[in-house]
């Protein structure tokens, strides 16, 4: 019993270092453009097709697959703030809100004309491989994305508290008006921000495609998990991502125990809700929204 | 000045009102049953946007997950209608009230912490899935298998309000039509100027003696239950209830893309908003489903919204306006595209 429980956890805290880079993506777009991506989804399926391609069609490991989807959805990222997202910059909410869904579901319809609309499950056999850790055993594909995952995001925080360019970036999501003022590059600042949360999103789509089936519907999936751990870890907050993708791992890996496996998602919502009632804004949210 | 405009609505403006919902109750009359049926469900999701419309244009708050309160609408209707036999008026009713108070709860958890913004739009969005999910796995309300309407039979019955398409048809026009004179007489109540106050600045407003607090509980739960009317009216219409159908995350996008596109805060924006948007992604289906390309539909209907969004930024209707008025040098419409306009 003890080493059922031992195993569930550790899953879930794997998975939910997962989630925390889809969150950390989310929360950092938020953090220095004060823009909600509904599109992150879409990314994360993005970069989940990209998972599936390197796989079944040219046999290229994960975690490379998952390094060129981060390249990859940086790029793209890069690409669509300076070409679309920094007009709407300004424009309210509802508004942002359209252009996302309409980005979205330009990104969902590329992905249903390329691949169709049936599962594609994927090639990897490290889901099935597992590895002993005293009694605990944990599965190689979840091992390696989540191994994957802290490195990102380790590397992530050095980034943004070591560079310069990652000083621009909390200077800019601190004060904007201020950092424009000082001279800070803030459309370059702002793009970059953008293509690092799409590369959040792309490689951990890479990271997770040898343990779902790519679909292009998943997107919407994708985007309310994010939400609901943004929200539970607090929107804005770099901490508060991690947290809340830990959180929401291992309520989803209890839930499935506990209860029956299709009941997971209703737990994260329910814990969301308790969230709300006791901390609306999160774990980790600023006073400020 | 500005109290003169507001007391009295134009009288171009409604002349122009009721000419357009003649035109529209004649066309009843000739379309063929698709465009009947089409047209039903435009109407509908007009009346449910006017309801959306009022939350952010004068209460000045951002749902993005108000198939909630359509669900709420369309499964108390579902449910007492299927279950008890009892006529959809109660279940309407019903499910007014059951919006309103799920609303209200909604609003007083996340207002009472200051929660405003962008915030509690994604608050209302995760209240909604998580009701999908909840319905998705009750058997009372017949989880996923989702609840059946019987077919319809006899003639058509007001008080059971069961009919055929046509039918429908003019029930949700005048939901529409009731829809459109309800936003105007709030903005002209004391409600719609405390709303408006609140919505441009909270914080004046409440140093002037507005309770806040308590009026952004009431426009949220107003709107639910106006909302959960359109939800019911829905389910008869479809003859059918299914969590994602009625309460997935696509239904509270399509409530909201027509009144933005058509422009937010007129009083015919999400008419003409919606008049657009909807038929256009049948169209784009159409055409997908022609060629045998799926997701076709899906990169043009989403190429529409950013245009629209980027190329029109007051939507639609006040660009109509704008340009027939350039052109012909007078306001054939009034001051209707001021509407509920943030610049008022």
């Amino acid at each position: 019993m003890l080493t059922l429980w031992g195993n569930v956890l550790a899953s879930g805290i794997l998975m939910g270092l997962v989630y925390g880079i889809i969150a950390l993506g989310l929360t950092i777009i938020f953090g220095v453009i004060r823009i909600v991506n509904f599109a992150h989804g879409a990314m994360v399926v993005f970069g989940l097709y990209v998972g599936y391609c390197a796989g079944a069609w040219w046999g290229i490991p994960t975690i490379v697959a998952a390094v060129s989807a981060g390249a990859l959805l940086f790029v793209f990222g890069y690409g669509l703030e300076t070409s679309v997202v920094k007009r709407f910059v300004t424009r309210p909410h509802h508004i942002q809100f359209i252009l996302f869904i309409g980005i979205s579901l330009v990104l969902s319809g590329a992905q249903l004309i390329t691949f169709g609309p049936d599962p594609r499950p994927s090639v990897s056999h490290l889901s099935f491989e597992t590895i002993a850790l005293g009694p605990i055993r944990l599965d190689l594909a979840r091992l390696q994305a989540a191994t994957v995952a802290a490195v990102m995001i380790l590397a992530l925080a050095a980034f943004l508290k070591y560079s310069t360019f990652g000083r621009f970036i909390r200077a800019a999501a601190d004060n904007r008006l201020g950092g424009l003022m000082v001279g800070l590059p803030i459309p370059k600042i702002y793009a970059m921000t953008f293509g690092i949360g799409a590369a959040c999103a792309g490689v951990a789509g890479a990271l997770i495609s040898p343990l779902f089936d790519a679909q292009p519907f998943l997107a919407v999936d994708f985007t309310l998990l994010a939400f609901v751990t943004v929200i539970v870890g607090g929107l804005g907050s770099f901490v508060g991502a991690l947290v809340g993708g830990l959180t929401i791992g291992l309520t989803e890996a209890v839930a499935a125990l506990l209860f029956a496996p299709s009941l997971k998602s209703a737990l994260s919502y329910g814990l969301l809700m308790i969230v709300l009632i006791v901390r609306p804004r999160g774990f980790f949210g600023a006073k400020e929204t | 000045m500005q109290k003169k405009r507001d007391a009295l609505p134009d009288r171009g403006a409604v002349l122009g009102c009721l000419a357009a919902f003649a035109v529209l109750a004649m066309l009843g009359g000739v379309l063929n049953p698709y465009l009947i049926s089409l047209l039903t469900i435009v109407f509908l999701f007009t009346f449910i946007g006017q309801s959306w419309s009022i939350m952010l244009g004068l209460g000045g708050q951002l749902s993005i997950g108000h198939a909630l309160f359509v669900g709420i609408g369309a499964y108390s209707v579902a449910v007492l209608n299927i279950r008890y036999g009892l006529s959809p008026w109660f279940g309407l009713v019903v499910g007014m009230a059951l919006a309103a108070i799920v609303g209200a709860t909604l609003a007083w958890l996340s207002f009472r912490f200051e929660v405003r913004g962008i915030y509690f739009a994604l608050l209302t969005i995760a209240a909604a899935e998580f009701a999908r999910v909840v319905f998705s796995g009750w058997e009372f309300v017949g989880a996923m298998q989702g609840l059946f309407f019987p077919a319809q039979s006899g003639p058509n019955s007001f008080w059971m309000l069961r009919g055929d398409a046509r039918f429908y048809y003019y029930v949700s026009l005048a939901a529409v039509l009731l829809g459109v004179s309800a936003t105007a007489l709030i903005r002209r109540s004391f409600l719609g100027y405390v709303w408006r106050a609140m919505r441009d600045d909270e914080d004046a407003s409440r140093a002037l003696g507005v309770r806040t607090f308590l009026h952004k509980i009431l426009v949220v739960s107003f709107s639910g239950a106006w909302a959960a009317i359109g939800g019911g009216l829905l389910a008869l219409v479809q003859g059918s209830v299914f969590p994602d159908s009625i309460m997935g995350m696509g239904i509270s996008v399509d409530i909201l893309v027509g009144p933005i596109v058509g422009g937010l805060g007129t009083a015919f924006g999400p008419l003409i908003g919606t008049l657009i948007t909807l038929p256009l992604d049948h169209l784009a289906s159409a055409i997908g489903n022609r060629f045998g390309i799926p997701g076709l539909n899906n990169v043009g209907y989403g190429l529409a919204l950013i245009a629209a969004v980027w190329l029109l930024p007051d939507g639609i209707w006040p660009a109509i306006v704008n340009s027939v008025k350039s052109i012909t040098g007078f306001s054939w419409f009034g001051n209707l595209q001021r509407g509920m306009s943030r610049s008022d």
